[in-house]
């Protein structure tokens, strides 16, 4: 069975005009433009689910000045800009829009400079997260936004969809790290924003704006980030619970004793049994959910924090509190954890994931009214997340060729979502507002602020073509 | 399952795939072009829009899963468990079905190596032992210092260089019939020869018996085995591998052996799945799956039966060991530690982890007669890691990563052994005496 039209699958029937093709060709040779329909296809999607449109062409720059001449060139034409980095998102900001241009930055993915002397690094925007880690490493430093598509997803992404992490709770976001930016503005123009230093307050905060802005207002083209001193110890530790609800007060009475873990992760009964289904790493799969803890720091505060959250975790109902034995163990687990979106893809054959975040102390509220909603609705979901950061991913399993399930999905989605606002939380905690979260943007930030963005949009991109469709119409 | 195409396959096989990305910094075509269509998920996309009726089987289409070295790392990365293999298979299938490939010399060549010297063994060995003559009578270079070569068509010029040094003896010259360990037996298995393996290394197979007798097992041996259809399945021949599998399981009746030992990482990864294949044969269906479930990789048998550690050491002086990770092995059938298990248990040997070990050499089956830039590329890879270890000795487990292997570090002018697991274990075992 085949799934039933999808209104949101356009195929092109008619190219990029011809001169913009020339232009292009004069840009960056015929070999780093794509144009057939068996090269288009691979580039109608990126990690959301059930959303594809297939773009008009596709093109790979390699330095600065070939973004701002293929932007010259497009805007030209009048034809729509999407950039992507590796196509790992989850709220579709860098699904193609109808016979768009998408820039393609993966290949820009060179690691220009650490400076170990003023703990920056400063890098292409498709430079790969794990290889600016990596390259932290060298110098005994560590990048620490890690979000779960670390391994592929661009830095350039990252800074464009604010993606959090693991590290999130004590760390924060890719915007608690990003000191400045190259930007080619929608004219083309190249632009510079922040600066090297610690402090710098001249003028308005611009590179801020860019920031999560979805490639809706420029296109990032190299990024000056800041490291921090790698942490001499950390320890890991694994807390399970016989219900949802103890699980969640045991972060909020750990973060309420003021401790701030580097790591509190959350994983339900069918998350963990599909993450270990995949990657055996030893997770629970018969408690209703774990806990995944982590501090690091200096070796004396580690134990001790690490001490204090197994009693809290204990005290509020945990059955048992295992620590990784080493740092590979530690290592494994975590990873493991940032598989779980893409495991739950084991039980069905479509995932709609959602981003909800919550005030910390309204987390066990929330964790409950998921899965009584699902309940009431018949439908599958697994849910996981950054508990730490009030951040919940409940995810539907579901199949996208069963419409009834899929209104059924949605209806959940926007019960789940009108919660979420009503106990003062947000639509989106790191995946960005995209495709998916769209609907549901103006309710949250209210006419005023809405409309406050719109004319951001507008000043920064008057004839429309960067990213349309993407945030809000 | 030889009916199956994309257009037929379980939809949900194709829906699987959520394009997370996380197979992309896995695939060494995608690290090689950054391009989504080299790439698993673009792959199965391009394969989905087929399902759909959104494209033709094409030209295009038909390069790019030639391009793919079916390597099935993205298998071991995709979280959502999508079955890369068979929808890999399946298109390769659709292809050979759409006649695009089509041509009198790739028809020949395809003709003469899967349906008729990779279905008749003996014809494959006198195949064999004709190249030999060729190789070893001076032939072979007067014809290169010649030039000669150049008067090849030039599919078989690019071949010629690649024809692999055959064994003076095949396996059934070294192994008997039947052959029993000293003391007690403990188990008794049968030994699958392979086919290149049979040719070439010939050596491994009666190491692979001499580890098994070590350890208690009556080996049987049958002197003249078929292919196991691997090769076929790879390339799209179906209705062949089915027909393969069928002479296998007559062959190698699995209610009569403990285990079924594969020394091969290529051949062992279709081996263990000959009940899936015959699932439509009402015949075969129960035998098939009663061999899957004895079917078991050298190493991962010796692992289970608790092999036991050898006395004494293979080499002269302690050796700094290396071990490449066959793909099939790694990926296919998920044996990675034993290997490492058995390696460590023999005494005088150093391992030392190579970086990069589970990523593909570039053998990959046919891919260095198809592909042969990118085969070398990613030969060259290998080496220059290999090198790096410093190790004198790389252990693996299959015949192509062998060969490729051993190419490579002579193209490199470095002088590294490259051995099986199993033949390191059978000659410490073989010095114990001495």
């Amino acid at each position: 069975m085949k799934p039933p039209a999808r209104p949101n699958v356009r195929s092109v029937d008619v190219a990029l005009n011809d001169s913009l093709l020339t232009a292009l060709t004069a840009v960056v040779g015929s070999d780093r433009l794509l144009t057939a329909a068996d090269d288009l296809i691979p580039y109608s999607f990126d990690g959301t689910a059930a959303i594809r449109v297939r773009p008009g062409a596709v093109v790979f720059p390699l330095t600065t000045d070939e973004v701002a001449a293929c932007v010259r060139a497009a805007a030209e034409a009048g034809v729509p800009i999407v950039t992507r980095g590796s196509g790992t998102g989850l709220s579709g900001g860098s699904v193609a829009a109808p016979e768009a241009l998408v820039l393609c930055l993966a290949r820009m993915n060179r690691i220009l400079e650490v400076d170990a002397e003023n703990l920056t690094m400063r890098a292409q925007a498709g430079a790969v997260t794990m290889k600016i880690d990596e390259a932290a490493a060298r110098h005994g430093l560590l990048y620490p936004p890690d979000p779960g598509s670390m391994r592929i997803s661009t830095i350039g992404g990252n800074v464009a969809e604010n993606s959090g992490g693991l590290r999130g709770l004590k760390y924060g976001v890719t915007r608690d790290y990003v000191m400045a930016l190259e930007v080619v503005l929608a004219d083309g123009r190249i632009t510079r924003f922040g600066s090297a230093c610690v402090k710098d307050v001249a003028g308005y905060s611009l590179k801020d704006l860019f920031v999560g802005s979805e490639g809706t207002l420029g296109i990032i083209t190299e990024v000056l980030i800041k490291l921090v001193p790698k942490p001499a110890a950390r320890r890991t530790m694994l807390a399970l619970f016989d219900t949802m609800e103890s699980a969640a007060s045991a972060v909020s009475a750990i973060i309420a004793a003021k401790i701030i873990p580097c790591t509190l992760e959350f994983l339900d009964r069918t998350t963990a049994s599909c993450v270990e289904d995949y990657a055996k790493v030893g997770l629970p799969t018969d408690c209703e959910a774990v806990l995944l803890m982590e501090t690091d720091g200096h070796p004396a505060a580690v134990a001790d924090e690490a001490e204090r959250m197994a009693a809290i975790a204990a005290a509020q109902g945990a059955r048992e509190v295992r620590t990784a034995k080493d740092d590979a163990e530690a290592t494994n687990l975590a990873s493991a954890r940032r598989n779980a979106f893409s495991a739950l893809a084991r039980r069905r054959p479509t995932t709609i994931l959602e981003d909800v975040t919550v005030p910390r102390n309204r987390l066990a509220e929330m964790v409950t009214f998921i899965a009584e909603t699902a309940a009431r609705h018949h439908l599958q979901v697994g849910t996981f997340g950054h508990m730490g950061d009030g951040n919940l991913h409940p995810t539907f399993l579901t199949d996208e060729r069963d419409e009834a399930e899929m209104a059924r999905v949605h209806h959940a989605l926007d019960e789940i979502v009108t919660k979420t606002l009503e106990v003062g939380g947000t639509i989106t905690g790191e995946h960005g507002v995209g495709l998916a979260k769209k609907p549901w943007l103006r309710q949250q930030m209210g006419d005023h602020s809405y409309e406050l963005m719109r004319e951001v949009k507008r000043a920064l991109d008057p004839k429309g073509l960067l990213n349309p469709g993407k945030i809000f119409d | 399952m030889a009916n199956v195409t994309l257009k037929t396959i379980d939809y949900a096989i194709l829906q699987q795939c959520m394009h997370c990305g996380m197979c992309l910094p896995t695939c060494p075509t995608y690290d090689e072009t950054t391009h989504e269509r080299n790439s698993p998920r673009g792959r199965i996309a391009l394969m989905r829009a087929i399902a759909d009726g959104d494209l033709e089987v094409n030209r295009t289409f038909a390069d790019e899963m030639s391009y793919c070295l079916g390597c099935l790392a993205c298998e071991t990365a995709c979280p959502a468990g999508v079955q890369y293999g068979k929808l890999f298979e399946t298109a390769r299938a659709d292809i050979e079905r759409s006649g695009i490939n089509d041509n009198l010399s790739r028809d020949f060549w395809r003709t003469l190596t899967l349906k008729i010297l990779f279905q008749r063994p003996s014809l494959l060995r006198a195949a064999g032992a004709g190249l030999r003559v060729y190789q070893r009578t001076g032939l072979e270079s007067l014809v290169r210092r010649l030039g000669l070569t150049r008067l090849l068509p030039p599919s078989l010029r690019r071949v010629e260089p690649q024809s692999p040094p055959i064994a003076p003896k095949f396996s059934n010259a070294l192994i008997r019939p039947t052959e029993v360990p000293t003391g007690t037996p403990r188990f008794r298995v049968a030994l699958l020869t392979g086919c290149v393996q049979d040719l070439v290394f010939s050596d491994i197979n009666r190491d692979t018996a001499d580890a098994l007798l070590a350890n208690g097992c009556v080996v049987e041996t049958p002197p003249v085995q078929p292919c196991c259809g691997s090769l076929h399945a790879h390339n799209g021949e179906t209705k062949l591998a089915e027909a393969l599998a069928r002479r296998m399981i007559d062959l190698f009746p699995p209610a009569k052996y403990d285990a079924i030992i594969s020394n091969a990482g290529g051949c062992g990864s279709h081996l263990r799945h000959y009940g899936p294949l015959l699932a439509d044969d009402p015949a075969y269906r129960e035998r098939a799956q009663a061999w899957d479930r004895k079917l078991r990789d050298v190493h991962e048998w010796l692992v289970q039966i608790g092999a036991r550690a050898p006395t004494a050491s293979p080499f002269e002086s302690p050796v700094s060991l290396t071990y490449h990770e066959s793909c099939h092995l790694v990926h296919g059938q998920k044996i990675t530690k034993q290997p490492r298990q058995l390696l460590r248990m023999i005494p005088g040997v150093t391992l030392t982890e190579l970086p990069e070990a589970s990523w593909c050499c570039g053998s990959a089956g046919v891919y260095t007669i198809t592909q042969p830039e990118q085969a070398t590329k990613l030969q060259e890879r290998k080496t220059a890691n290999i090198i790096a270890t410093k190790a004198s000795c790389v252990a693996t487990a299959n015949p192509g990563c062998h060969l490729q292997v051993l190419r490579g570090l002579d193209a490199a002018g470095a002088k590294i052994e490259v051995a099986h697991p199993v033949s390191l274990l059978a000659r410490a075992y073989r010095r114990e005496t001495k």
